[in-house]
């Protein structure tokens, strides 16, 4: 076997603490070696083509490159290979950056555990074998988990790409926050205006099919071939056939049911509608709060619906899909300002939260779009904002910045000038953070043309003086304490993860961050993916993002599904695990450990049960190699004897003395 | 029914808030909660030591706490947050080996390890708790209007305390209730009171407590409620003067919430130390009928 090794400098990331040029000239000293250099930028276009033209020029039969880590350029150094004619698995990296340069500063140290991950990369490619993915064929349809702006756009876009798209969303309508929205920041348009027409797409696209009111119950399957339940919720309602007509709403006499469309602004009945605009426009009895399904006697809506679709023994059903990519747009859910209890939320009717305040300028709002305090129905004349509230406070669990409270903040201290001319506006904020595209110019409109009164410091403590509250805070820039008498505050609540996610994270198998967010392959270069193949992120269930992130990042998973299913045919990672039949005793001990369900139970011709690895499913994590007694499983790539052999090379070299 | 506590009064209650020791064992003795005072007890290391040296103030709270458990009491209870920010801040570190080595050093008599401290506002409001209370009610505090003050540290820091919402606490208003008492919804149960400023900084205490005055005579409060002999001193003490200089009469009188369940459970004023109180208690306990 003839092998060479290039030892790359990353600039001075590894050259400034490693000598590189050493690590080479110990390099060709090791066995099997035919070659070795070592290069400044390894995976640049030159510092590639030097290694296809190593491989013709001495005849190589494989290559190991120690640079960075192979979480950034293993793929790309086994295309380099593939293009040198070799087979990319023939390819080793060793991590001489991440573990070596910018973890020590001794360059003699360095250099000598950097020519040892070296060593072990050679014995272990001297064991590697070639491996060929196997294609496998997809299926060309894609479901998208909630239906907000984000999953709004994901299924458009992949539909009008061609794809079938499933998109099941959990309340009755599809439209989210954005929906609830009045106005949207920086250009102060309507929010129902913007979206209301992609959700009226998406109710006629003849490739989507919709599933409100459904939430996802479990998912099985690997990429391409996913098959996915879906639980119908009941909602005591025929959706073939009513037709939204809304008479049913008028009559119910149970008006005291939660409205979470109007953020609890205003009761609702307990057979809905949720907004005018809605889609589906489909009534949904809240089964908690019907007097017929509660105590038996009511039924007045079954009498008064014009097309008998009241159903008061409907029950949950289940759908099942098959589809072979999944975008998760779940969204994000609004910090409880009652966490503060130095804020009043939810003991002072006039302390209210951003979104309550949003469904009030709303038109189609509970009041009508007149900004009103909730105590005593009277406008507003002094309003006072507070940011930050359920941001960037590690004292609560939310130490991380929600993004968009900044803009819609500016955004409604503005509105509340036209809602209600001469109002005083104040804003106190931490920080302002408006980085977006005319964002900065937004919050200066705020403040130099609507007179809006920034106060940078937090607030200590809101309390009743009167019928006012008063707003006691630190002005930090005048080093002074501040109060400040207002008719209504409102809480600018920071968003944290949708109720469910980890729920939902378990069922696709895919990670979450410790707040709660899901979790992206790397930050950088694979924001929309997660680890497990098939399955993308939109919009704010990843983070906090306002609407143009989120739509950005749904044409973007977009784009990836519809790439994923380009070639018609998937091909499948050959790193698994692979069971040697002559070995396997049938324990099964492997599928019980095996965390993506990818071990199936066989029975051979000889009648024996044996274990078999589904190679589309195996995510080459490694847990069956070591739980099989037998050792009869062993992941490719990463055998036992290529792992022995790195700990062998490790241990052959004498330790460092030191002093 | 209940454990016995044992009952670490602290250095206050000896002296000016000698009422607060009187009526808090008289309420627990009603209600059925055995205090038993720590033998030789000594300084719990407050407002000096804990600024000057932690260790010290840690030995100090700790020689408290190993009393307590050669005493075979599995918990103490102590009337006034501040002994009981050190004594539970000095359990905490009992339970970390490297502390306690530290602390043990300087005692005696080692102590193996921490021991859980409550006030006597929790002690009273989950041994008992305001079921139980207003079952034992015979005087009940009808037609008074009463701002309950916890003070800064009672509930804070939270993560030590670990007791009632430390910015909206609502455990004295539920006993209050529970005797009958009409409570106010006072803005400001948990902002200070000066504190120990009085000497230092006198025209911080006037600003500080004056808000709270202010804030509870503008809520029509006939009376003040709170659970630290500090808090007491500042509003009661010094009410004349915070009246002189903010130009408004008061005339709240400031009682320890013992005093009051006291009064509602049927206790004699002279049980209570009422006569201790400065600002005459008279009008406002005139309002129930059972004072004068």
């Amino acid at each position: 076997m003839r092998l060479g090794v290039f030892v790359c400098h990353c600039g001075s990331n590894i050259a400034a603490t490693v000598d590189c040029a050493a690590v080479a000239e110990a390099a060709r000293a090791m066995p099997d070696v035919a070659f070795a250099a070592d290069s400044i930028y390894t995976c640049s276009e030159p510092g590639q083509e030097a290694i296809v033209a190593a491989v013709a020029e001495h005849g190589l039969d494989g290559v190991v490159v120690a640079s960075c880590s192979p979480r950034m350029h293993e793929r790309t150094f086994r295309r380099t290979v593939a293009r040198a004619g070799l087979n990319p698995y023939m390819f080793e990296m060793a991590n001489i950056r991440e573990h070596v340069s910018w973890v020590g500063r001794d360059k003699e140290r360095n250099t000598a555990k950097a020519t040892d991950l070296v060593r072990m990369a050679v014995e272990k490619l001297r064991r590697n074998r070639p491996l060929t993915p196997r294609e496998f064929p997809a299926t060309r349809r894609v479901l998208v988990i909630g239906g907000g702006v984000a999953g709004i756009q994901a299924a458009l876009d992949c539909a009008d790409g061609g794809l079938e798209v499933v998109l099941v969303e959990r309340t009755a309508s599809i439209g989210g926050k954005m929906a609830q929205l009045d106005k949207t920041f920086p250009t102060v348009d309507c929010s129902s205006c913007v979206l209301g027409p992609r959700m009226v797409d998406v109710a006629q696209h003849p490739d989507i099919t919709l599933y409100a009111y459904s939430e996802v119950a479990a998912v099985s399957g690997w990429v391409g071939n996913f098959e996915v339940s879906i639980r119908r919720k009941a909602t005591y309602v025929d959706w073939n056939k009513c037709t939204g007509c809304g008479e049913c709403i008028k009559k119910c006499p149970a008006k005291d049911a939660p409205d979470p469309f109007n953020a609890g602004l205003a009761p609702a009945r307990a057979i809905n509608i949720p907004f005018p605009q809605a889609i589906p426009k489909k009534a949904v009895i809240n089964a908690a709060h019907c007097k017929q399904l509660t105590t038996g006697k009511c039924g007045v809506c079954a009498k008064v619906c014009p097309s008998g679709a009241i159903d008061y023994a409907m029950t949950d059903t289940t759908v099942t899909e098959k589809v072979g990519a999944v975008i998760v747009a779940t969204g994000y859910e609004l910090f409880d300002p009652t966490v503060y209890g130095q804020y009043g939320g939810g003991r002072y009717p006039d302390v209210i939260t951003s979104m309550q305040y949003e469904r009030m300028l709303s038109a189609s709002g509970p009041t009508g779009g007149h900004v009103v305090r909730p105590s005593d129905g009277r406008e507003p004349q002094s309003v006072v904002f507070i940011q930050c509230v359920g941001s960037r406070d590690r004292h609560i669990g939310r130490p991380y910045c929600s993004g968009f409270c900044c803009m819609y903040t500016a955004k409604q201290a503005i509105l509340t000038r036209d809602h209600v001319p001469g109002a005083q506006t104040y804003v106190f904020y931490m920080d302002i953070r408006s980085p977006g595209k005319g964002y900065d110019e937004f919050i200066r409109r705020a403040m130099e043309e609507y007179g809006v009164r920034y106060v940078r410091g937090r607030v200590s403590r809101i309390f009743p003086k009167g019928d006012r509250l008063v707003v006691r805070g630190a002005d930090t820039l005048m080093a002074a304490q501040v109060q400040v008498e207002a008719d209504l505050v409102v809480l600018a609540v920071g968003a944290e993860h949708a109720p469910g996610a980890q729920e939902l994270a378990a069922t696709l198998r895919v990670s979450i961050d410790e707040h709660g967010f899901f979790l992206e392959g790397h930050p950088k270069l694979k924001p929309v993916e997660t680890n497990t193949a098939g399955v993308y992120l939109a919009g704010a269930c990843q983070g906090p993002k306002d609407i143009p992130a989120s739509v950005s990042q749904a044409s973007a998973a977009a784009a990836k599904v519809l790439g994923l299913f380009a070639r018609g045919t998937l091909a499948s990672d050959p790193q698994v695990a692979l069971v040697d039949p002559r070995r396997c005793v049938g324990c099964l001990k492997c599928l019980k450990t095996c965390p993506f369900g990818a071990i199936r139970e066989e029975q051979g011709r000889d009648g024996a049960v044996r274990a078999l690895v589904v190679e589309t499913v195996c995510q080459g994590c490694g847990v069956c190699c070591v739980t099989c007694p037998q050792g009869a499983v062993q992941l490719q790539h990463f055998t036992d004897d290529q792992i022995l052999a790195e700990v062998e090379a490790l241990c052959r070299t004498p330790l460092p003395t030191c002093g | 029914m209940s454990p016995a506590f044992a009952y670490y009064p602290g250095c206050s209650l000896e002296g000016t808030a000698v009422e607060y020791d009187r009526s808090g064992r008289a309420c627990c003795a009603v209600l059925g909660i055995e205090l038993t005072e720590i033998p030789d007890w000594s300084c719990c290391g407050s407002s000096p030591a804990h600024a000057v040296d932690t260790v010290l103030s840690g030995a100090l709270a700790a020689r408290n706490l190993g009393l307590a458990r050669q005493g075979g009491f599995g918990g103490v209870v102590t009337p006034c947050p501040n002994c009981l920010v050190n004594l539970r801040t000095a359990s905490r570190d009992l339970d970390d080996p490297d502390r306690r080595a530290r602390i043990n050093a300087l005692l005696s008599t080692p102590c193996e390890g921490g021991l859980p401290a409550v006030s006597l506002l929790q002690a009273l409001h989950e041994q008992a708790g305001p079921a139980a209370l207003a079952a034992a009610v015979v005087r009940p505090l009808a037609g008074l209007k009463v701002a309950p003050y916890y003070g800064c540290i009672l509930h804070r820091p939270p993560g030590l305390m670990a007791f009632d919402d430390p910015e909206n606490p609502v455990a004295m208003d539920q006993l209050l209730e529970a005797a009958g008492a009409e409570v106010v919804a006072f803005p400001f149960k948990t902002e200070c009171c000066g504190a120990s400023y009085g000497v230092p900084r006198k025209d911080l205490v006037m600003e500080l407590s004056g808000r709270l005055l202010e804030a509870a005579a503008d809520l029509g409060a006939d009376a003040l409620a709170v659970a630290c002999p500090l808090c007491q001193m500042n509003l009661d003490l010094r009410q004349d003067q915070i009246a002189a200089s903010r130009r408004r009469a008061f005339g709240i009188p400031v009682f320890y919430f013992t005093q009051l369940l006291g009064l509602a459970l049927g206790l004699g004023r002279a049980d209570l130390g009422l006569d201790r109180l400065v600002v005459d208690p008279g009008p406002a306990l005139r309002k129930l009928g059972t004072g004068g």
